[in-house]
């Protein structure tokens, strides 16, 4: 399912980089302006093809607020020469879009349900615009727990949204850390304890799991003995991709595309897929 | 005597005790008492003697763990309905770690030397205690492997830009 | 059998355990090698042993999509592996594989559970002799996430 602000998708769209948000270590934040000051309308869990022209394109999710069209917000972790590059750019540098692709996080299927995030580090990205569109329609959800977990305190993303969500009596959020230095006050574990902390009605939870593939598999055992079964757990998996739009095969997993049938799946539908080793 | 009785029905309320009859409750009650701590107080410090056994009726406890450079670490809070230490099992009887209040706590204490005296005189309450501890300990440790996956696969902090 | 209790008792687990106790727990007992390259037990299996390791040494991994597993501990001579048989619902949370012929004392841990349950006295030193093995895995698994990967800033 593909919605697209330009006729043809594989063209990007030139956006001004308005601001940059240097978050934790290695990982910034763009908010992005279109050039001809068009809107930019995505649902949370979709992503886009982002160019640093002349250098390369990655695809990355988009991280901001789905009713604030005149910004596109990006968060990328640098790991290599085009997201190295990428975090040279300064404001009133211009880069590329294509998208929004992808298929996005469910919202309408799960109203009335509780909902629990289970991420880690930057995993917060991609969830953020969900958690913000679930805050915009609270009264639609149950019970609402963000369970995030994070190395050490150096690498809390995005800790005013957090300090804001806790704030929120209607809103918990379970942050923890591997380890902190002497007196610290806060939670210290893993993210599965987080979980287990979580006061949900299980049988009637949705979650949403944001983290890499291999710790995807533990967040799904762990709720899978609280009582959340594979149809209610919805993950967001990324690989590999670069046309967006399911012609060039890279993102393939199994009879899927990553790039159009996901990157968000309800993890029963892939989990015989899941186990396979050369994506 | 109205401060036992008190003290049963606040023991036996605790996930520890759950499902214990009430005679090996009424045993154990006699090594029991309260305690009180602030944020910031250590309850105990590695080394010292280990002397108490202690549920969390309310709060959270941070685990804190000497290494050789530089101040102690957190590696583990534990909450309200928890229990913490183990040393006072386990020859020579010495605390391994600090533990501190990071809240408002308010814990049950059950004197090391009392139980440990009571579990060896009475091997099936002694076997009764050893059956709800193992697990806890147990269930700690599984959780900690996981914890060591989990951070074997996060990506590290870089301190220095990548290349390549 | 009277070969195997002595080796029993021989295993540090078991150090000072009386003479009928150590009958009642050998009677669960019996010998098991793995080449290298065999599994103990895999991820989700049932958790029905505990493996004394006398000669040899096991790499415990945790197996996941699209990657080599990860290792974190290899234990060897004198080592326990099967803490699990301790934590319901005893399921294998991870793998477990000889990097070398390794010769075992296989407990099955139903029957020790079971022979627990019915001699409290027997239960009482059973279950003491693993506290120590339970401690000294925590403060290992603690240092081994500081040490290996980094403290905090």
């Amino acid at each position: 399912m593909m919605t697209t602000t330009t006729a043809d998708p594989m063209v990007p769209v030139p956006y001004r980089i308005a601001r940059v948000i240097r978050e934790i270590d290695g990982v910034f934040t763009w908010h992005l302006k279109s050039l001809d000051g068009s809107a930019f309308r995505f649902r949370p869990g979709q992503f886009n093809m982002v160019y640093h022209f002349g250098v390369g394109e990655i695809p990355v999710s988009v991280s901001g607020d789905c009713r604030d069209l005149d910004t596109l917000v990006h968060t990328i972790r640098e790991v290599g020469p085009v997201t190295n590059a990428m975090a040279t750019l300064r404001p009133g540098d211009v880069v590329g879009i294509r998208g929004p692709f992808g298929r996005p996080w469910p919202i309408d299927e799960v109203t009335g349900f509780d909902l629990i995030f289970v991420t880690s580090t930057i995993g917060l990205a991609p969830l953020r615009p969900l958690i913000y569109e679930v805050l915009h329609r609270r009264s639609d959800f149950g019970k609402v727990v963000i369970c995030y977990g994070t190395r050490g305190t150096d690498d809390i993303m995005f800790e005013a949204d957090l300090h804001r969500w806790r704030a929120r009596f209607d809103t918990v959020v379970h942050l923890t850390v591997h380890s902190a230095p002497s007196g610290y006050r806060g939670r210290v574990g893993g993210v599965a304890s987080a979980i287990r902390t979580a006061r949900v009605d299980w049988p009637s939870t949705q979650a949403f799991v944001c983290r890499s593939e291999a710790l995807t598999r533990q967040a799904v055992d762990t709720l899978g003995g609280l009582g959340v079964t594979p149809d209610r757990v919805w993950v967001t998996l990324e690989r590999n991709m670069q046309c967006g739009i399911g012609l060039c095969g890279h993102c393939q997993l199994g009879p899927t595309f990553m790039c159009k049938d996901g990157p968000v799946y309800r993890f029963d539908q892939i989990e015989p897929l899941y186990a396979v080793r050369e994506f | 005597m109205v401060q036992i009785t008190n003290l049963e029905e606040i023991l036996s309320a605790h996930p520890f005790t759950a499902g214990m009859d009430h005679d090996a409750l009424e045993t154990i009650v006699g090594c029991c008492s309260n305690a009180v701590y602030h944020p910031g107080d250590y309850i105990f410090r590695e080394g010292d003697p280990a002397d108490d056994f202690y549920l969390i009726r309310q709060g959270v406890v941070a685990l804190e763990i000497h290494v050789p450079q530089g101040q102690p670490i957190v590696v583990e809070t534990l909450e309200t309905g928890e229990i913490f230490g183990w040393s006072w099992l386990i020859p020579p009887y010495r605390w391994s770690n600090d533990a501190r209040a990071s809240e408002q706590v308010r814990l049950l204490k059950l004197d090391a030397a009392c139980l440990r005296r009571k579990m060896e005189s009475d091997r099936n309450l002694g076997y009764e205690i050893y059956k709800r501890f193992l697990p806890i300990m147990a269930r700690r440790l599984a959780n900690n492997r996981m914890r060591i996956v989990e951070l074997a696969l996060e990506p590290r902090p870089t301190h220095s830009r990548r290349k390549g | 059998m009277e070969g195997l209790e002595r080796i029993l008792g021989e295993h540090r687990l078991f150090t000072g355990l009386g003479p009928s106790f150590l009958t009642l727990a050998s009677g669960c007992a019996k010998n098991v090698v793995f080449k290298a390259g065999d599994y103990l037990f895999r991820a989700d299996d049932a958790a029905d042993w505990i493996y004394l390791i006398r000669y040899g040494r096991v790499a415990l991994e945790m197996a996941l999509p699209g990657r080599e597993a990860v290792q974190f501990e290899t234990p060897g001579e004198g080592e326990i592996v099967g803490l699990t048989w301790l934590l319901p619902p005893y399921l294998w949370g991870y793998d477990a594989r000889a990097t070398e012929l390794t010769r075992t004392i296989a407990l099955d841990a139903r029957c020790l559970r079971d022979k627990c349950d019915a001699d409290h006295d027997l239960g009482f030193e059973i279950l003491k002799r693993f506290l120590p093995v339970l401690e000294h895995g925590l403060q290992a698994t603690w240092l081994q996430m500081l040490d290996v990967y980094g403290q905090p800033g």
